[in-house]
């Protein structure tokens, strides 16, 4: 049994150790908001926050996870009102939306850390994420819109 | 008003999850999805309920449940069949709701294909028609109802979204007022229809947002990878090493001692792992030990298939199209092109790998699927279970994507996860979940095709022969949707009927035969045929001296339409104007599915790698619904279309499919994606489809501006490889 700070509450999670933290947070904890699509850190997906950095959660054991606080596209905002949410939504980002949890994840990691992204910071940035409708022209003018909604 | 929650849809179902502590977390959700909260009712069932056809129903409250028989697999279907009933209907778009429509092909048949499924960019297409009148025949019964009600004439009745008017005594009435007594009123057979001028939603922006945003923005969308039921098992197929191999024999012993798997099972196309979540089962069929029987399986590579292709090229073929003597023509042309272009198998790769739940029952048997082709996969259930087709209910929950693969002529996928079911008698429901791995190793590419183009140019560089031979496997060869005379059109279709003005013209097609699976692709045999055609083009204009635009429009007066998008490309990209050093454009212009494309895209190399700065793309698809989803459909469309072109391509070595995930078969990713920018053909034609349609001219468009650049043609796809 493993304790785990997961969009700022304790769980207790009865898993093997070497589980991949994406299956720990779908099949244990039941939250479904980050999806697996490779497995192997190639597409983003599953893309959540440990303190704060964004990591592939389909290559990140429980066993590595420890006291580092694990945040969620559930953990986001209570009601999908996260500057980068709000931003998806206006400029109609998702098509079949299935790698969008991975993307805003990514996104919002890097808001924090560039708070004013250029177009090239956020290609950098993004491009550990695959979207396969080809959504990624408005993933970068989303981002733009989001840091434009935070310094706001 | 305050909405209260009332109904729950017949669709909803219960989520249950294990929560900390050992108990258990249940909640009530649907699988559609709208603008209002998850919390806000939806109409579905109960008293009072107004449902005035399959599409429609009302409830007391106002909300409006939209069923949509098409899959939401991105395309934005669930936006653009609720924005035309929702026009017609004067419906409050606030208050609609959308979710996957029961499979009932009495009800829901796709009316291009005579039954249930979505594909061919036929959704709007089909549907237009239909949905308009579905809106505008519960508009009509609402205000008799209001008419009933005020004692007033129904022709002094007008509305607005979600409200009845009757302007000259003041008086309104909500929808949902009215539901109840609109449920009791007849269902006129005929109805009059919106005058286009009167649209609210219908070619409007901003007006009618994805239904889907914001739950594909929270996480909160749920597709058949996030279906809880109780006692659910997920269920990890070990899959023969290649196509067309069979499960020998296999030991378990390892398999069964991993924590949390509970069965293991043989089904025929390899042998199930059972656990109670997915890890458990990918770590019990790591476990596991299988021998394969390989007697009969495909152990060609690619290279191997390529060689057999080329061989076939010096051969005559199936005869598809003869306009005078195409080879005559060439023996007295002043010049003569000759090209060979070469297409690899490619991947769908949709984001969410393959996978279902079903549960088997002894009366019936339930799935929960991302499903695109509802009749023939409610076919294949009730074949395998000795059942009835209206014995299998499908749930048809949003698709991570599919581009065709979730069409499957045979349904495998979908009856891989029912064999499991049958194999442990239904006693629980099983999730099937593939990996990365099992969803390309799988196959049903995009098949490889090659074609072999001759062409003969007058003195004056005009076309007088076009000759061209296609060699590619048949996409449903062996499937009940194969063409009965053998000549299957996605091989050829936009080859064939390509609309340049030559006065002799040949087409014939190889349809070989080889073991590995192949299937329809985004926009089908357009993916190769307007590849190969558009740089033929390209090739023919270079010879006759002459620019590519003006080379076409020469060509292209028979086919207003299609002349028209080229212009418009070709305009708002400047075309003719300078560039800066190093960059050149290209252009293609296509039409499937109804709906002419053209794009021009600037290229230039940097560092050898090839860069694509800048699309621009015109589009004629008639009407045109959601311009936004129109929009995103092009970008999407290019996006999908580009990484092909630059970078896709199945690597297949003896048989074995080496490029199983996204380290081997590379796609478009951020940094590689262009700026795009759309620009719709006003129209009042019927709409047409967008889905697909961008995708063709991608390609050939980028290669004939590295045509440009280099002064070579690129006659082998992948161009950045």
């Amino acid at each position: 049994m493993a304790t785990i700070t997961i969009n700022g509450q304790a769980k207790d999670v009865a898993a093997d150790p070497t589980t991949p933290l994406l299956w720990v947070i779908r099949d244990v904890l039941g939250m479904t908001g980050t999806k697996y699509g490779c497995g192997i850190a190639q597409c983003g997906a599953c893309t959540v926050h440990l303190d704060g950095v964004p990591v592939r959660s389909c290559s990140v054991p429980l066993s590595a996870v420890g006291a580092k606080k694990i945040t969620t596209i559930e953990g986001l905002s209570p009601d999908g009102t996260h500057p980068v949410q709000q931003a998806w939504i206006e400029l109609q980002v998702p098509q079949c939306g299935y790698c969008q949890s991975g993307q805003i994840m990514s996104a919002v990691a890097l808001l924090e850390t560039k708070p004013h992204p250029t177009d090239a910071d956020i290609d950098q940035a993004m491009n550990g994420n695959i979207c396969r409708c080809g959504t990624y022209q408005r993933i970068r003018a989303a981002i733009h819109r989001a840091a434009e909604m935070k310094g706001a | 008003m305050t909405p209260k929650a009332t109904t729950v849809s017949r669709r909803d179902f219960v989520r249950v999850g294990v929560a900390v502590g050992g108990g258990l977390m249940v909640t009530v959700y649907g699988a559609g999805c709208g603008p209002k909260d998850a919390a806000a009712p939806v109409a579905g069932g109960g008293e009072g309920l107004f449902e005035p056809n399959a599409f429609v129903q009302l409830d007391g409250n106002g909300n409006v449940l939209i069923l949509s028989k098409h899959l939401e697999m991105g395309q934005g279907a669930y936006t653009g069949l609720a924005t035309i009933i929702a026009d017609e209907m004067d419906a409050d778009w606030s208050r609609i709701r959308v979710e996957g429509a029961p499979a009932d092909a009495k009800k829901y048949a796709n009316l291009a294909f005579g039954m249930q499924g979505t594909g061919g960019s036929s959704a709007i297409a089909n549907s237009w028609d239909q949905h308009r009148k579905a809106g505008a025949t519960a508009r009509a019964v609402l205000m008799a109802a209001a008419a009933k009600q005020w004692g007033v004439a129904a022709s002094e009745l007008t509305t607005e979204p979600g409200v009845v008017i009757h302007a000259k005594s003041n008086r309104r009435a909500e929808y949902g007022t009215l539901a109840a007594a609109a449920a009791k009123l007849p269902v006129p057979e005929t109805v009059t229809l919106k005058d286009p001028k009167d649209f609210r939603y219908i070619g409007k922006e901003k007006v009618t947002p994805r239904v889907d945003g914001k739950a594909k923005s929270t996480g909160t969308a749920t597709y058949t990878q996030d279906v809880k039921l109780p006692g659910l098992l997920t269920a990890v197929v070990a899959h023969p090493p290649l196509f067309g191999a069979k499960v020998k024999s296999f030991d378990a012993t390892k398999a069964k001692a991993v924590p949390g798997v509970v069965d293991v099972v043989q089904i025929p196309t390899g042998v199930a792992v059972l656990g109670e979540h997915f890890w458990a089962a990918r770590q019990g069929r790591a476990a596991l030990t299988v021998e394969w029987d390989m007697a009969g399986a495909n152990t060609l590579g690619t290279a191997e298939v390529m060689a057999q292709f080329r061989e076939l090229a010096g051969k005559p073929g199936v005869e598809i199209r003869k306009d005078g003597d195409a080879e005559a023509a060439i023996g007295k042309a002043a010049k003569t092109v000759e090209a060979t272009y070469e297409f690899p198998f490619l991947a769908h790769a949709s984001m969410e790998p393959l996978n279902c739940v079903v549960h088997l029952r002894k009366d019936g048997a339930e799935i929960w699927n991302g499903d695109q082709f509802q009749t023939p996969d409610q076919g294949a259930l009730a074949a395998l279970f000795g059942m009835k087709p209206e014995q299998i209910k499908i749930n048809t929950l949003f698709a991570g994507g599919s581009f065709g693969r979730r069409a499957n002529g045979i349904s495998d996928y979908i009856v891989e996860a029912a064999t499991i079911a049958k194999a442990i008698d239904g006693r629980v429901p099983v999730k099937m979940v593939w990996t990365r791995e099992d969803d390309t190793g799988a196959g049903y590419f995009r098949p490889a095709f090659l074609h072999r183009i001759k062409g003969g140019l007058d003195a004056a560089g005009n076309p007088v022969a076009w000759w061209h031979r296609i060699v590619g496997q048949s996409t449903t060869a062996g499937t009940p949707l194969a063409s009965k005379d053998g000549k299957d059109p996605s091989s050829f279709e936009g080859a064939a009927d390509h609309p340049y003005a030559v006065a002799n013209v040949f087409v014939d097609t190889h349809f070989p035969a080889i073991g590995i699976p192949v299937q329809w692709w985004r926009s089908v045999g357009h993916t190769h045929t307007a590849f190969a055609v558009e740089m033929f083009v390209d090739e023919l204009a270079k010879a006759a001296g002459k620019d590519p635009v003006e080379f076409r429009r020469g060509l292209l007066a028979k086919d207003p339409r299609r002349l028209a998008v080229l212009n418009l490309a070709a305009d708002k990209a400047g075309w003719g104007s300078p560039l800066p050093a190093g960059r050149a454009r290209g252009i293609a212009v296509h039409k499937s599915f109804n709906t002419y494309v053209a794009e021009v895209a600037e290229v230039s190399l940097e560092g050898g790698k090839v860069r694509v700065h800048r699309v621009v793309c015109a589009i004629d698809c008639g009407i045109v619904v959601n311009p936004d989803v129109v929009r995103a459909q092009m970008e999407g469309a290019i996006a999908f279309g580009l990484g092909a072109a630059l970078y896709g391509q199945i690597a297949i070595d003896k048989g074995r499919v080496v490029s199983t995930n996204f380290d081997k078969y590379r796609v478009l990713r951020q940094r590689e994606m262009p700026a795009v920018e759309v620009h719709m053909m006003p129209s009042t034609e019927a709409p047409t489809g967008v889905g697909e349609p961008a995708t063709p001219p991608i390609g050939p468009a980028v290669a004939n501006a590295l045509f440009a650049l280099t002064g070579k043609p690129t006659r082998k796809v992948p161009l950045a490889v």
